[in-house]
Parts: C-alpha cells; sequence; structure tokens
C-alpha cells in the first residue's frame, strides 16, 4: 500500500481525506487504482488515451515521474506519492 | 558604468561546497541578488523591454503591464523607472511586504489579484485586463522568447566562462526562463551536462485552483520543448528551503527562500553522483524576506508563515 497525498482540488473527491492508501507496483497502477476507488477523480490523473492529465505532476518522493519513467516509474514500500497541480510562479 | 541598467548581469559565482555531502563533489552559487533590483529577473525586465523596444512597441512613456509574483515586476520597475516608461504589476495579494514596497518606490502601480488564487490569477488578471486595454503593452514573462534568451545571452555563458568543469545546472521553475535560456546554453557547450528543476510544492499552499483545467504551463517552456531539456524536476517544501536558506547564511550568503529551495536541490543532486561540480542559482537576496522571520522565528512557526506567503 502506499500513501498519495492528494492536492486542495482532489480532496473532496476522496471524502476530504488529505492522503489516502492505494495499491499499485507502477504509478501508472497506483493512478488507476485511484480513479477506481474515487470515481471523481476519473479521466482527471489518467485521461482516455491512457496519458498522464497535462496539467497533474506526479511525484515519487519529491521526483516527478515524467523526468523518471512516466507512468512506468516504480512504487515502492514506504515511498510517499504526491500529486500537484501545475501553477505559474515568478 | 553610464546605467544602473548596466550593473545587470555578470553576478558571482561563490564555492558553498561545504555543504555538500561528499567532497567530491562541489557545489557553487550563481548570486543573482547581486543584480541592481536585487535579483536574476532584472535580466528578463532589461530583454524583454528592450526587445519591445527594438520591435517598435514601446513609444515615449507606454504603460506597461505584467503580471508578476514580485521579482518581475520589481525587475520591471527598476527599467521602466529609468527609461520613463510606466508599469502596472498585478500582484497575487499574498507575496511579503517588502515585495510590495519595492514596486512602489519605483513608481509601479499594483493591482492585487486574488490572494486565493496565487500566481495563476495574477496572469489570468492580467490577460484580462490588457485585453480591455489594447494600449497597454503586455510583455509575458510566461510567453515571451527574449525571457529565455536574456539567460541563453547571459545567465549561460556566464556560468560556462566562470566554470567550465560545470557537470549539473540546478535551478528554480517559475516561467521555466532561467532553466530553458542556461540549460540550452550550457548543454550546446557540453551535451553532458545536467538540468535539475526545482519547484515549490505548489497547490499546498494558497493556490485555491477550482479544478484541473484551471491548471498554467508557460507557453515558453512548451514553445522551447522544457520537458526534452530537463533531466529531472523536484520538489522542495518551505522547510527544506528555509533550512537551507539559513545554512547558506551561515556561510556569509544572505540569500532568499528559493535560494535554499535550489540548494536542496542541489544537495539532492551531489547525493546522487559520485563526482561532479553542481551549479545552482541563487534567484534573489534574503533582505525582501526579513518579514517573514525566517532566520529569526521557530522553524515550525516560519513553515507555517511560509504556507501563506509566496517566496518564490
Amino acid at each position: 500500500m502506499t500513501e498519495v497525498s492528494l492536492p486542495n482540488l482532489l480532496r473532496p473527491h476522496a471524502g476530504g481525506q488529505r492522503s489516502v492508501k492505494v495499491e499499485g507496483a507502477t504509478i501508472g497502477e497506483v493512478l488507476e487504482t485511484l480513479q477506481a476507488q474515487y470515481p471523481g477523480m476519473s479521466g482527471q490523473l489518467v485521461t482516455a488515451d491512457g496519458q498522464l492529465h497535462r496539467f497533474v505532476n506526479v511525484y515519487v518522493n519529491d521526483d516527478d515521474v515524467r523526468y523518471m519513467d512516466k507512468l512506468d516509474t516504480k512504487v515502492r514500500t514506504g515511498d510517499i506519492v504526491s500529486i500537484l497541480p501545475a501553477v505559474a510562479g515568478g | 558604468m553610464r546605467s544602473v541598467l548596466d550593473l545587470i548581469g555578470n553576478t558571482p559565482l561563490v564555492d558553498v561546497s561545504e555543504l555538500s555531502p561528499k567532497p567530491s563533489v562541489q557545489i557553487l552559487a550563481k548570486l543573482e541578488g547581486q543584480n541592481p533590483g536585487g535579483s536574476v529577473k532584472d535580466r528578463i525586465a532589461l530583454s524583454m523591454i528592450e526587445d519591445a523596444e527594438k520591435r517598435g512597441l514601446l513609444s515615449q512613456g507606454a504603460t506597461l503591464i505584467e503580471p508578476s509574483s514580485g521579482n518581475t515586476g520589481i525587475g520591471m520597475a527598476l527599467v521602466c523607472r529609468i527609461k520613463g516608461y510606466k508599469l502596472k504589476v498585478v500582484l497575487p495579494g499574498n507575496v511579503s511586504i517588502e515585495r510590495r514596497q519595492l514596486l512602489e518606490l519605483w513608481h509601479a502601480e499594483v493591482i492585487d489579484s486574488p490572494a486565493g488564487e496565487g500566481s495563476n490569477g495574477a496572469v489570468r488578471m492580467a490577460q484580462q485586463l490588457a485585453t480591455q486595454h489594447p494600449e497597454w503593452v503586455f510583455l509575458y514573462q510566461y510567453g515571451n522568447p527574449a525571457n529565455p534568451r536574456a539567460h541563453y545571452e547571459g545567465t549561460g555563458p556566464e556560468i560556462w566562462r566562470d566554470c567550465p568543469e560545470i557537470t549539473h545546472f540546478v535551478a528554480g521553475l517559475g516561467t521555466s526562463g532561467t532553466l530553458l535560456g542556461a540549460g540550452r546554453f550550457l548543454k550546446e557547450s557540453n551535451p553532458r551536462v545536467q538540468v535539475w528543476a526545482v519547484e515549490p510544492p505548489a497547490g499546498e499552499t494558497v493556490e485555491g485552483l477550482r479544478n484541473l483545467d484551471d491548471g498554467y504551463i508557460p507557453p515558453i517552456f512548451l514553445d522551447q520543448k522544457g520537458a526534452d531539456l530537463l533531466d529531472r524536476k523536484t520538489v522542495v517544501g518551505p522547510g527544506a528551503s528555509i533550512e537551507w536558506t539559513r545554512r547558506l547564511a551561515d556561510l556569509g550568503v544572505f540569500a532568499g527562500i528559493s535560494s535554499g529551495a535550489a540548494l536542496a536541490g542541489a544537495v539532492k543532486c551531489a547525493s546522487s553522483i559520485e563526482r561532479g561540480t553542481v551549479v545552482f542559482v541563487s534567484s534573489d537576496g534574503g533582505w525582501k524576506y526579513l518579514s517573514t522571520g525566517a532566520w529569526t522565528d521557530e522553524l515550525d512557526v516560519v513553515v507555517e508563515r511560509a504556507r501563506r506567503i509566496i517566496y518564490f
């Protein structure tokens, strides 16, 4: 089970929880499981074409998976997965 | 030096390897706080405004509008003051007081965007206002190639000149200009150089995004294929940022909170390699953050405060 921390705007879909525990050996599996368990998130994390939503950033232990193995990035026991929206800065 | 504007750029590199986790990895800081307006953004303010002048977009006494969490607005306020232009800065309500004060002392007009919407809200509001006022010039740091060009022509070559042994370049990701411009120059100079981005944990703080489609990716990042250029992207939270900023102060480097974040990224990079030379960008000095108590108050208190104030 992996702890996934949720951004503010997705918490309402998970009953207001700041983080949830889900199964998954890769980021792709973790996100699919999340979308299945919390239908309000459906299509918001992984889109219909199997890609990560363009405005969603997913991190394993603070590293953005887009620069690791993307949806194939492995998730190990104890890893912390965070989901954050893409925002402006500067 | 005929003008203060000639002081922009050519900032010093300082060795902070004392903070490296390994003796075989050097860490160097590029001190952008030494720019006259106080931050790395002086470079892009000058670059975007000079570019606009060359393209005939700026008549005498023209009015410019720009969204900024502070440093770009401040850099533009300085350049506009010297060149005689008027500036309106759309600023999220939750920035440190010093940012606002600097804007006002250089005669920029501050327009507050909703504090709950962070920088995304400032961008949206600036776009709306610019559409309503086509006579104002909107240079748009997030979409203007003169932004990364300033780093391709300035920051990158300076680092290469001062540190040709560089193996890793680490910088904060805001508009993505620094990473795109300096990163591209350094990779062209040595294809083995890696470029790492550091970002704050957006979405945990004050951004009240309504939904993911309210998300934002800077157009220059997409146009210049930033995702292909970057080798790594890491989040550094306020606690680590402030701790590392304090450690820099112990070495006599008085830097802003995002510099602590970049240093944390540089240390993470150093931990992951056997040997190398990591250069990171210290975007500004610590002066604008004294009011946040980052060096004086209990860490827990400062971290909590930092969740509500934009420091990136």
